[in-house]
Parts: C-alpha cells; sequence; structure tokens
C-alpha cells in the first residue's frame, strides 16, 4: 500500500490554528527518505509540543543514528494542541510526522521520549489520533510496535497497557539492535506475527515486554511478584550503557526549526552520568557511571554545529557541566576560536563548588552574559547532608560574590521543598541565604543593583533512587511551607525587593508522583483521565488537579490502594517494588543504606575522586568510569566555506 | 548590566544586495519573524561579510520588504542586505540557495544601484484557489463586487477590528478556471491585482469582500500565492520586474 503525504489534507485546516509554522517541518538538517527505499520505518516522538519537542536531544541523536542506516528511514512526530486535534478530529486527518507528513499507523516504530510523566496522557492522543490501538494487546500486525525510552521508561509500569516495548538507558546502540532484529523478522515474512517479533527482543535482555510479565499483589494491595510469563523473558531487563561517547558524536548535525522553540541554540553533550550521589536525582542514578567525551571531540561537535546551523549558542550540556575534567580548556580554547564573533557558550546550572569566575569570563568572552544559576536544592547545611549535596553556606557566598565582583548582577537560585524529614525551618532557611547573598553582593559590589532570584519547586520522590522509599510530601504541607518562604522574603525591608521569588505549587508533583512510582494499576487512571479530556498535562494552563484526583478515585475503584497510597506513603524495605524486575545496574541494598545514611544525615563522597563505594553499576553492567584529562586542545577546524568575494575562484 | 557598549569599528557599507526569494508549500505557513531567524542563520552559516550596526547589540545590516502574511505562498518576496565588503552576487545567490531550507527558495541576486526599493512595490499579482467553491458562483460575485465603488470590511488586527475599504485597491480580478488539489478538492482560480495601499488590503479582505457582496461563505480555506509585485504597468493590469531598474543600470556585466 503506497504511503502518501496527508499534508493536502492538513493545509486547508492550518490557517485556522495557533502557529501553524509547528506542524510543517522543512528544517534545516531534516531528512525525508523514499518510502519504498527502506525496510525498516520509524517515527520518533517528544510527547509534547513542537516548541518543547524539537531541542529534545534524545530524539535529536537517534533521528541521526537511525537516519544514517541505509535501510532505514526516520521521521519525528510532535503533540498537536487541542485546536487542530478537534480539526483532525472533524475531518479525519490522522497523526502526522511533520518531515515527510506522512500517517504515524504506517510506520512500523512508534518510538516515544519521556523526560517526565506528564507526557503520558499526550502519548495517548497521538496513539488514537493515528489510528492505532490503545492497548498494546488489541493492535494488529500492521499496526507500529510503540517503544517508550527516556528516563521514565525505568519504571514505564503505569504505561505498560500501551507501549509494546520500553528500552531503558542509553538509546544509540538499543534502536540498531532493534532495527537488525525488526529487518530481519521482516525479511522472514514476518513469523509467528507481533509476539515473535517481540519474544526476539525479548530474548536479548535489554528490551522490556511488559505483557512476557504477570503481576501479582498482596491483600494489602502491595506486589506480592512480578514473574516472566514467557520463556524467553528474563527475570530482569538490563539498561543500556554506551561506552566511550566519542565514537558517537551525535547529533553532528542539529535540526534548526523554522519555528521559534525553547532553546534556540545547538547543544552538545560533554559528559553522561554522574556519580556526585545526588540523592533526590534519578537522573544521575540511571546514567551511572562517568562518560566524558574528550576536548578533541567536544571541540569537533561544537564547530560541526555552528556551521551546520547558524545558531550563535551553543550549550555544553551534561548533569553537572562544570564538573568535565577539562572544563576549563574547553572553555579557553573555544573562545580563542570563536574571538571576533558572536557566537557564546552556555552551561546548564552550575554547581556551587564547582563554578569560578575565569571558567565563566571564558564562556561569556564572545556573546552575550546572561544571568548565572546554581542548584543548593537544600536550604539548611542539615537538609544538604539529607540529600547529599554537600555545599555549604560558606561555599555558595563565597562563590556568589565572586561573580557579583566580576560583573553579574543576577544570580539564580534552585531549591526543592518537600525534601525527606524536612521541617517548615529547614524551607525558612532558603530566605536567610538569600538575604545573605544580595547582603555580600551588596557588600563587594558597593551597589544595591544586584539581584536573586528564589526558585522552587515540589520535590516527587523516583525509581532507583535512595529516595524511592520515602513518602512525598502532601500538596497541602508543600503549598504550606511555600506561602511561609514567600512572606519570609518579601516582608524583609532590607532585602526583600532584591529577591525574586518564584515557585510551581505542590498539586502537579502528586500527580507526577502517582505517575513515577505507580504501578500498573495507574493505567487505568491515566485512561480515566485522558478520556476526561487531560492534555499537556505539563502545562499549568491546562492541567486540572480535580480530572487525576476525579480519574484516580475511578481508575482505582475496587483496587484497595489510592493516589496516597502511592505518594505519601513511605514503603518498608521488603516491599517488592514495581520497577524492581528492571535493572539499572544500582543495587538495592546500596540504595537502602544510602536512605539510612540519608536518614542519619551521612554524606557520601564521589567515586570520580575517591575509592568505589559499590553501587553496584559498574559490575552489573561491565561498565567503568571514563575521564579526562586527556591532555588535548582543541583546534580550529578547516574552514570549509567557499569565499563569496568578487574575482576569487569559484 | 552596566557595562559600556563596545568600541567597535562599524566598517561602513560598500555593496547592498536585493535578492528576490520565493515561499512554497508547506513553509508558507512561516511567519516573518521565522523567516528572518532563517536568513540570519544561513547568512552566518555561508560566511556572508554583513556590514553591523553600530551599538551594544549590533544587528547586521538586512531590510525586508512587504512580507506576504503567514499561511500565504509567494513568488515573490525581496529582501536587502548591507555587506562590509564586495561579493560575486552569483556566488552569493548559489550559496544561500544552499543554505535556506526547502521551501525558502532563494531566486535572485542583484547589486542595488538604484533607491526607493520598497516604493516601486505599488501592486501585487495574486493567485487564488478557492476550494468547494463554483466557478459560476465566484464569476457572479466578481461581477458584483466590481460593480461597487465601495466594499468594507472588518479584520482583527493586533491593535484591534479595523474596518476599511476593500473595493478601491483592486484593480482587476479573473476567474481562470478551476483544477482539483491531490486530496480531490475541486477549486475555482481567480487572479487577483491589488494595489498597496494604507492599510494594507490583503488578498484574504479581498475575499471577504467577495463573500460580504455575495453573500457567500467559503468553508474551507482558500490557497493564496502572491505571483509577482513591483510597478504597475501601463495597462494597470499587470507588475514590471522590480529589480529591473537595478539590472538595467547595469554597465560592466
Amino acid at each position: 500500500m503506497p504511503v502518501t503525504s496527508v499534508f493536502d489534507q492538513l493545509e486547508s485546516l492550518l490557517p485556522h490554528v495557533q502557529k501553524p509554522v509547528q506542524y510543517v517541518g522543512g528544517e534545516l538538517n531534516s531528512v525525508i527518505k523514499d518510502w519504498d527505499s527502506v525496510a525498516a520505518h520509524w517515527v520518533l516522538m517528544y510527547p509534547d509540543a513542537y516548541e518543547v519537542g524539537l531541542p529534545n536531544q534524545g530524539v535529536a541523536i537517534l533521528y541521526e543514528v537511525l537516519n544514517e542506516r541505509a535501510d532505514t528511514l526516520c521521521e519525528r512526530t510532535y503533540s498537536v494542541w487541542t485546536d487542530l486535534e478537534k480539526l483532525m478530529r472533524r475531518d479525519g486527518v490522522p497523526q502526522f510526522t511533520v518531515d515527510a507528513h506522512r500517517p504515524v499507523k504506517s510506520f512500523d516504530v512508534f518510538g516515544l521520549s519521556f523526560a517526565t510523566e506528564l507526557g503520558y496522557t499526550n502519548m495517548l492522543t497521538a496513539i488514537d489520533l493515528a489510528g492505532i490501538a490503545l492497548h498494546a494487546v488489541d493492535r494488529g500486525l500492521d499496526e507500529p510496535f510503540v517503544v517508550a525510552g527516556g528516563h521514565a521508561a525505568f519504571n514505564p509500569e503505569p504505561i505498560a497497557d500501551f507501549i509494546d516495548i520500553a528500552i531503558l538507558g542509553d538509546g544509540e546502540e538499543a534502536v540498531i539492535a532493534l532495527t537488525e532484529i525488526l529487518v530481519q523478522w521482516k525479511s522472514d515474512g514476518r513469523p509467528g506475527g507481533r509476539e515473535e517479533f517481540l519474544i526476539r527482543l525479548a530474548r536479548t535482555g535489554g528490551f522490556y515486554i511488559p505483557r512476557f510479565y504477570d503481576v501479582e499483589y498482596l491483600e494489602d494491595g502491595r506486589i506480592r511478584r512480578v514473574t516472566p510469563n514467557h520463556p524467553d523473558a528474563p527475570w530482569r531487563v538490563s539498561k543500556h550503557t554506551v561506552m566511550d561517547l566519542d565514537n558517537w558524536p551525535y547529533p553532528k548535525a542539529p535540526l534548526v526549526p523554522m519555528a521559534e522553540t525553547v532553546h534556540e541554540r545547538a547543544s552538545v553533550e560533554i559528559f553522561r552520568g554522574c556519580t556526585r550521589g545526588c540523592r533526590f536525582c534519578q537522573a544521575g542514578m540511571i546514567t551511572r557511571p562517568v562518560r566524558e567525551r574528550s576536548i578533541e571531540t567536544v571541540g569537533k561537535m561544537v564547530q560541526a554545529s555552528v556551521d551546520a546551523t547558524g545558531f550563535e549558542e551553543v550549550g555544553l550540556l551534561s548533569l553537572s557541566s562544570a564538573d568535565h575534567s577539562e572544563i576549563q580548556g574547553i572553555a579557553k580554547d573555544l573562545a580563542d576560536i570563536y574571538e571576533g564573533t558572536h557566537t557564546s557558550l552556555s552551561l546548564p546550572s552550575t554547581r556551587v563548588d564547582a563554578f569560578n569566575v575565569d571558567l565563566a569570563n571564558e564562556l561569556t568572552r564572545n556573546g552575550r552574559r546572561s544571568g548565572l544559576t546554581f542548584a543548593p536544592e537544600g536550604g539548611s547545611e542539615r537538609i544538604r547532608a539529607v540529600i547529599n549535596k554537600m555545599v555549604t553556606e560558606e561555599d555558595l557566598i563565597r562563590t556568589v560574590t565572586a561573580a557579583y565582583s566580576a560583573g553579574w548582577r543576577q544570580v539564580k537560585l534552585y531549591f526543592m521543598c518537600g525534601l525527606p524529614t524536612e521541617t517548615d525551618e529547614d524551607v525558612l532557611q532558603i530566605a536567610k541565604l538569600a538575604k545573605e547573598v544580595i547582603r555580600a553582593g551588596r557588600e563587594v559590589t558597593g551597589s544595591r543593583d544586584i539581584r536573586c532570584t528564589v526558585s522552587i519547586g515540589g520535590f516527587v520522590p523516583k525509581p532507583h533512587t535512595p529516595f524511592q522509599w520515602a513518602s512525598q510530601l502532601d500538596h497541602e504541607t508543600t503549598d504550606h511551607r511555600l506561602h511561609l518562604l514567600r512572606d519570609e522574603i518579601r516582608q524583609d525591608r532590607q532585602y526583600g525587593k532584591a529577591i525574586g521569588f518564584r515557585y510551581h505549587d505542590g498539586k502537579p508533583g502528586i500527580v507526577e508522583g502517582l505517575l513515577s512510582r505507580g504501578d500498573r494499576r495507574v493505567g487505568a487512571v491515566i485512561e480515566e483521565v485522558w478520556r476526561q479530556g487531560a492534555r499537556f498535562d505539563g502545562w499549568q494552563e491546562h492541567f486540572s488537579f480535580d480530572s487525576w484526583m476525579a480519574a484516580g478515585e475511578k481508575g482505582l475503584a475496587g483496587t484497595g490502594v489510592d493516589v496516597d497510597w502511592f505518594t505519601v506513603r513511605e514503603r518498608a524495605h521488603d516491599e517488592v517494588l514495581p520497577w524492581d524486575h528492571l535493572d539499572s545496574g544500582l543495587d538495592k541494598e546500596w540504595l537502602w543504606e544510602d536512605w539510612q545514611d540519608a536518614l542519619s544525615e551521612q554524606s557520601v563522597e564521589d567515586c570520580r575522586w575517591t575509592p568505589c563505594f559499590d553501587c553496584g553499576v559498574c559490575d552489573q553492567m561491565n561498565t567503568s568510569i571514563q575521564i579526562g584529562p586527556t591532555k588535548g586542545t582543541i583546534l580550529p577546524m578547516p574552514i570549509l566555506k567557499k569565499s563569496l568575494a568578487v574575482n576569487s575562484g569559484s | 548590566m552596566a557595562r559600556k557598549a563596545p568600541d567597535r569599528e562599524v566598517i561602513p557599507v560598500v555593496q547592498r544586495v536585493r535578492l528576490q526569494y520565493a515561499k512554497r508549500g508547506p513553509l508558507k505557513f512561516s511567519s516573518h519573524r521565522d523567516f528572518q531567524r532563517a536568513f540570519e542563520r544561513a547568512v552566518r552559516r555561508v560566511g556572508v561579510p554583513m556590514a553591523y550596526s553600530a551599538g551594544f547589540n549590533p544587528h547586521p545590516k538586512i531590510s525586508y520588504a512587504n512580507a506576504a502574511p503567514t499561511g500565504t505562498a509567494s513568488e515573490a518576496e525581496y529582501v536587502e542586505i548591507g555587506l562590509a565588503s564586495e561579493v560575486d552576487t552569483a556566488k552569493l545567490l548559489a550559496a544561500l540557495q544552499q543554505a535556506m531550507p526547502r521551501g525558502l527558495d532563494m531566486m535572485d541576486a542583484v547589486t542595488a544601484r538604484t533607491s526607493d526599493f520598497a516604493e516601486r512595490l505599488e501592486a501585487s499579482v495574486w493567485r487564488i484557489a478557492l476550494p468547494s467553491v463554483s466557478t459560476e458562483t465566484i464569476e457572479a460575485a466578481v461581477a458584483a463586487f466590481m460593480e461597487r465603488s465601495d466594499v468594507q470590511v472588518s479584520r482583527m488586527t493586533k491593535n484591534g477590528l479595523r474596518t476599511f475599504d476593500t473595493r478601491q485597491a483592486v484593480l482587476e480580478i479573473t476567474v481562470e478556471g478551476s483544477e482539483t488539489t491531490e486530496s480531490g478538492l475541486v477549486c475555482a482560480i481567480l487572479r487577483l491585482v491589488v494595489r498597496h495601499l494604507t492599510p494594507a488590503v490583503r488578498p484574504d479582505d479581498v475575499l471577504s469582500g467577495l463573500g460580504q457582496v455575495a453573500d457567500l461563505v467559503f468553508e474551507v480555506a482558500p490557497r493564496i500565492t502572491r505571483i509577482a509585485q513591483g510597478p504597475l504597468t501601463e495597462s494597470g493590469n499587470a507588475v514590471s520586474d522590480p529589480l529591473g531598474p537595478d539590472r538595467h543600470t547595469v554597465d560592466h556585466e
């Protein structure tokens, strides 16, 4: 059956919707291949609006990795806003890709990358708009296999009914492995139907196929056990870890969107993984070990990105970029290469103890100097010991005053509210810290023209972290503490006006908590709230707490458990957790000990610089830390641009 | 931040180049701002020796003329750039053609040798495909519209609802038969010559006027393309090439 573009139908709808450019594709460096020239057809989705989804690095990397294969094509789709959804339903226009506007249902594999669980309802909209059966077991031979990846896939149980496959960890090698198995199965004539393909994947031990596992419950609602129901399904499914990132320098030619997006810059990931050991941080726990890209590769990737895109800013991404063993050299060499151009480098939020002014000056030598962002996360020394974010108040004040005296006028500080063992007093300490920042800043600059913004949100306990057993703080108490803090800052006559305060209320965090630590019973809640119209739950103007709670009651009716059971309940040591059969490499006993250390305010060092403390990952996954310094330097790449000058040869 | 604007050497503009480009296919839904971002990035990638404005936040010297509305295709959009060193326009055109996204297609590049380019854009020729409207119906509407001396329509602008005359700006409307789109929509085809006035009368405003005089509702969105814009010819129902004067003052090509 020929696969044709739906653009002609879409064209009549786009004049009636907001920002139609987000649906037309046409990005520089996007790829359109002939449908019949390849054996495997992938569509990737970041389940949010285009402006948020396009800059996503995971999708960008896999898009290139897949399109580089001669036997594969890969296109992208994003969530359509409700105005277009309504028109598409009215006129029968299916979910489409932005590359060639092909119907999503025609593809072999539909891969979704979940950075957050709040994208689950958007996944259901896309599956449904595509005309694919909502439940995986109802899908026919010609429907796509729905694959979940991204950090949320480390506990895909709440969406187990809707997906065929989950992939844990790094995607680069995993999507290739899946493609090869797919191409073989197709060329064999698709023997054994969908099930046979899924069995072939399960046998590798690196693909989680929810339907091959049965979950049994105890009378009190806890899980009794999770067991494979197919002989070829492994007891535990492992995460994927790409070693030697220098061999995987993606994206090589990043997509440059026509529409405006949330990040107008190219991004280069300078390392993956983090062993700082912050106990709240799921990303740091599940991406171990630390694997650096060498200074040479980073230099080549930055230059290739600027050349391929024309962006004026390059973000040097990782979980804690100032921790790269050669960050200083990277910043200096690149600033030298871009001297005299309007090209700036940026780091995401920086650790207080890894920041220095020389580094910040190099990063902004050729471009804009915006604010600096630090993330102390906890307001009191005590709570920072609980979460293992070991920065002292002295460190913070020293760093921030150095930045103020070097000319920065604006500093942003990130915190969390609702951390385990937290009291009102711990949160109020944030106000004290912010006032001290302003006081010290005024002293060193002799100016009142400095500002500090406190940004704070509710903490959500996540799977595969030491806090996976913790009780989540209820939203009423979260909001109460945030209001106490707000008043404490605003009422201060001396410093209040110099401190900005931004906070997110506690309700969305409860829904995120339900979805993060939920099990398969939560699937009914997601389906119910979606049927009641939930869309774009990550957007404040679309999120409805009341709808979620009503769906929670309906979806969990008869199970004996409720939303509170999944969120504010503390788990015991011996409880079977919904994700225990999914192996992130972390030893559950180590996590439990770390949880106990948290409760007794004991900190843990970073294994990059101290002996191993047996978190389990390197042994279990057969991986190891890869860090520099390599003592290399970044050389300017030969300029390939042809001269445009009059009289020069062409 | 209390930093002084750097004392940059301001390099004078040594050459101005006028470029014609088309907005085609899906990218007709890009806005003028979207085009600007794409164009500025392309210029950086290609290494065009742009002249920059002075000041704290220098901008490349680029000026845009009379851009077609978002959602409207065009074969005749224009942009002018100021350069700090001289370039070969043919090489510049070829480089930009490669660097721009498919659908924002650079068509021509000519060194500016005249002023008042914007004033030369006196009128546009538009082609409109009207889905699900018969040629007879639209012919009657056109006749009724042309008989009137004044057809007021209202459009929501960023300054609120505005009401203005559309008839005066319309020099000619012809019905050029019908065609069928890929998905089987049968469309009546109009050719429209519209003078550029202030406030601007857009082709969709003329459609509102046609709808109003004939009591028609266009249920499926029309597909509009600017075919050309430039100085009106003597006959008053066509335009000539606005880059013509720059081309014809050539003395050494």
